[in-house]
């Protein structure tokens, strides 16, 4: 979790990597909003308002046999160390990570790295491999492979589709979430998910729980209360950053 | 015996229509002739009632006197005696079931008005350009580490370094206070005086960390190895939910979710702070305690036409603070009481529309005392919504409990100390207020406070568990 300015929002972002002898914590995000966006623009030495971790549940790390670690976009530094640790663990670990296109494609030399397999997937096939990462998934599968877990870390429509693939091949499918958090300490309630019909909090309780059980739907809903305010927030972010009032102030000789 | 006046001084306020929709404080505070006129209302009985009434026994007759005589910085030393957060108690405390309850004057006509007079004197030393500062023991040498910086841990805090000791709080929030600043809204506690009373706090040497979630960052266990003990006030942070169908529906808060952003996050500011909130026109909010009326009329202020409030009992069974309840009503909260809720209903997007509910009507007494209420059948109806406020109470955080081997917690959660010493079943760890007894009030969890540092006190000098 962390805030960057006095005025921000706390934002719950995953930790991709520690070098705790240099005191460094590594953290892989995307530009989406304005939090984000301001984040991207501090550079090597400047200072952010807050930061407050290591939250919720460590993954359940043990030696399962075959596992697939699967990462769609900026899921894939968050699989990173799960793959990692899976790896270590004695694991044999086949790694499906997937992008939009070519340019988008990172860290694959560290999941290579930390795999047995590394299965790099693009929609548009822009680095040969075309596909969703469902689609290398049902591959890895249907070539006879006996998996004996799945872990995935993506957008929400992704981690729903995964889960809906492994529940008729019965592949226990660990999935990790990410919705709307306030605190992440278990005090506000923002990040209520519905596993198995009951109410859990992503923040204390998760963030990995069964696919399988997942309201996936319900998530995805959740995700988009603040739709209208996140745009708002960030159309007059951009605004004040090109220091021009976009037509709307008057400033630019449009208004 | 001059003749005293049968009511209290009036305290100015904002007027209802206005102050609904704004997040100023509401009532204006004394001014100094205000104050001493109230103040010589006081009988100053040689035996006060006043003062066992009082969680932390402030001694009322004697702050009183001095500002009765226009002696404010006098009045301001004897409080400081017993309490360092007088401008945030004369505001939130209960007075009317502690200190006035008692008040002999209560017997026949309006009781002394100390907690107008207590904020009075706390704001009164604000405007100055010094504050009186707190007489100090020399260091001792120990090391205590208070967990949580809300009322509990300020008090525990603050005592402890009078005594000499030196003391860390350990916040899990980016800001200090707790509940006073993540719960109770601007308009009845304004930030700026809790941040005021916090740096009074921290004048006397205690350390703060921000963004510490003990129990994550570090356990109690390796406090321990570095402070001699560890004090634990982490409230009552998890929300309660009533587990009705579709109470997952976009636009349904917890109240410490609503107040949160509203407060601690100030989304009522946004799009100038980045956190948002919906701004309901209709928003009902669930429950009929403190922190139901302050999201009622939370809503009213983020600009909601209609704020409803939602409770199962009737109004005697009500557990907020009668000025409250007065309050809201004031503002036009519109009360739907023997009511309860027993489903929402949700557009295609997931969006709360409709809350359904039933009527009720009070039956036997509940082993608290209170009429139990009981459906009335068949009476389904339905209430046009698009906020929903759940404030039906909260339960300790466990994450303390959880990570702490050897603390002994009771079945809901809550953390077992000895109500007069704060020890728990672990060697050198104390714990006291909400984390202890469940939800409740700002004094009660300083007087926790208060008893818990004089009991560490003294385990740090014998050393005696």
């Amino acid at each position: 979790m962390l805030r960057v300015t006095e005025e921000g929002e706390r934002i719950p972002l995953t930790v991709a990597d520690v070098v705790p002898e240099k005191g460094i914590l590594v953290i892989v995000f995307q530009e989406v909003g304005k939090s984000t966006r301001l984040l991207g623009t501090r550079k090597a030495g400047d200072e952010i308002m807050d930061l407050i971790g290591p939250l919720g549940r460590a993954s359940h790390i043990e030696k399962f046999g075959t596992v697939v670690c699967i990462g769609g976009g900026v899921g894939t530094p968050e699989i990173f160390p799960v793959a990692r640790a899976l790896k270590q663990a004695g694991n044999r670990v086949i790694s499906i990570i997937g992008f939009r296109s070519k340019d988008l494609i990172l860290m694959d030399k560290e999941m290579a790295a930390v795999s047995d397999e590394l299965i790099v997937a693009t929609d548009d096939g822009s680095n040969g491999n075309k596909g969703f990462v469902t689609d290398m998934l049902r591959r890895v599968i249907d070539r006879g492979e006996k998996v004996d877990r799945v872990f995935a870390v993506g957008p929400v429509i992704m981690m729903k589709m995964v889960s809906k693939l492994t529940t008729p091949h019965k592949i226990p499918t660990v999935v990790s979430l990410n919705p709307i958090m306030l605190d992440a300490t278990g005090m506000c309630g923002v990040c209520r998910v519905e596993v198995g019909g009951k109410t859990r909090l992503a923040c204390v309780d998760g963030p990995e729980f069964d696919g399988h059980e997942v309201d996936f739907d319900m998530l995805i809903a959740r995700l988009r209360t603040y739709l209208p305010e996140e745009k708002q927030s960030l159309e007059l972010y951009e605004v004040e950053k090109s220091g021009c009032c976009g037509g709307k102030g008057g400033c630019c000789g449009q208004g | 015996m001059a003749r005293v006046s049968p009511k209290k001084t009036l305290m100015r306020e904002q007027d209802p229509k206005a102050r609904a929709r704004n997040f100023d404080e509401v009532p204006f505070g004394y001014s100094s002739e205000e104050a001493v006129e109230e103040a010589k209302r006081c009988l100053q009985c040689k035996k006060p009632s006043c003062v066992p009434g009082c969680p932390v026994n402030i001694d009322i007759p004697g702050f009183i006197h001095q500002i009765a005589l226009g002696n404010f910085w006098e009045a301001m030393k004897l409080m400081k005696q017993t309490n360092t957060l007088p401008a945030i108690c004369g505001r939130v405390c209960p007075q009317e079931t502690q200190c006035e309850g008692q008040c002999v004057l209560a017997k026949k006509m309006e009781p002394v008005a100390i907690g107008n007079l207590e904020r009075f004197i706390a704001d009164w030393e604000a405007e100055q350009n010094e504050c009186v500062m707190c007489e100090m023991q020399p260091g001792t040498g120990k090391k205590v580490a208070v967990v949580g910086a809300g009322p509990a841990g300020l008090t525990v805090a603050s005592d402890l370094a009078k005594m000499g000791h030196s003391v860390t709080m350990f916040e899990a929030l980016h800001k200090p206070g707790g509940v006073l600043v993540y719960g109770i809204p601007e308009f009845r506690l304004p930030k700026a005086i809790v941040e005021r009373e916090v740096k009074f706090v921290q004048s006397m040497g205690v350390k703060l960390e921000l963004n510490h979630v003990v129990g994550k960052l570090r356990s109690v266990d390796e406090l321990l190895t570095e402070f001699d003990a560890v004090f634990v006030g982490t409230g009552a942070g998890q929300p309660s939910f009533m587990g009705i169908p579709g109470e997952n529906s976009l636009g349904i808060y917890s109240a410490n979710e609503y107040l949160t952003r509203s407060n601690l996050m100030k989304a009522y500011l946004f799009p100038r702070y980045d956190t948002p909130i919906v701004r309901g026109k209709r928003v009902a909010t669930i429950g009929g305690g403190n922190v139901a009326m302050d999201s009622a009329r939370t809503a009213l202020r983020l600009g909601a036409e209609k704020s409803i409030l939602i409770y199962r009992r009737s109004r005697e069974e009500m557990p907020a603070r009668t000025a409250e309840v007065h309050h809201a009503e004031q503002e036009g909260i519109e009360f739907n009481l023997l009511t309860n809720p027993v489903r929402y209903i949700a557009d295609e997007q997931g969006w709360v529309r409709e809350v359904e509910c039933l009527r009720m009507e009070l039956g036997e007494p509940d082993a608290g005392g209170r009429r139990r209420p009981v459906p009335l059948r068949g009476s389904e109806f339905r209430i046009p919504v698009d906020t929903v406020v759940v404030a039906i109470g909260n339960s300790p955080n466990p994450l303390i409990p959880q990570t702490t081997p050897g603390l002994e917690a009771a079945k809901h959660g809550n953390i077992v100390a000895d109500s007069r010493t704060g020890r728990t079943s672990k060697k050198g760890v104390f714990a006291g207020g909400d984390i202890v007894t469940g939800a409740a009030t700002v004094i009660l969890a300083m007087g926790a406070g208060r008893l818990a540092a004089n009991s560490i006190d003294e385990y740090l000098k014998t050393g005696v568990w």
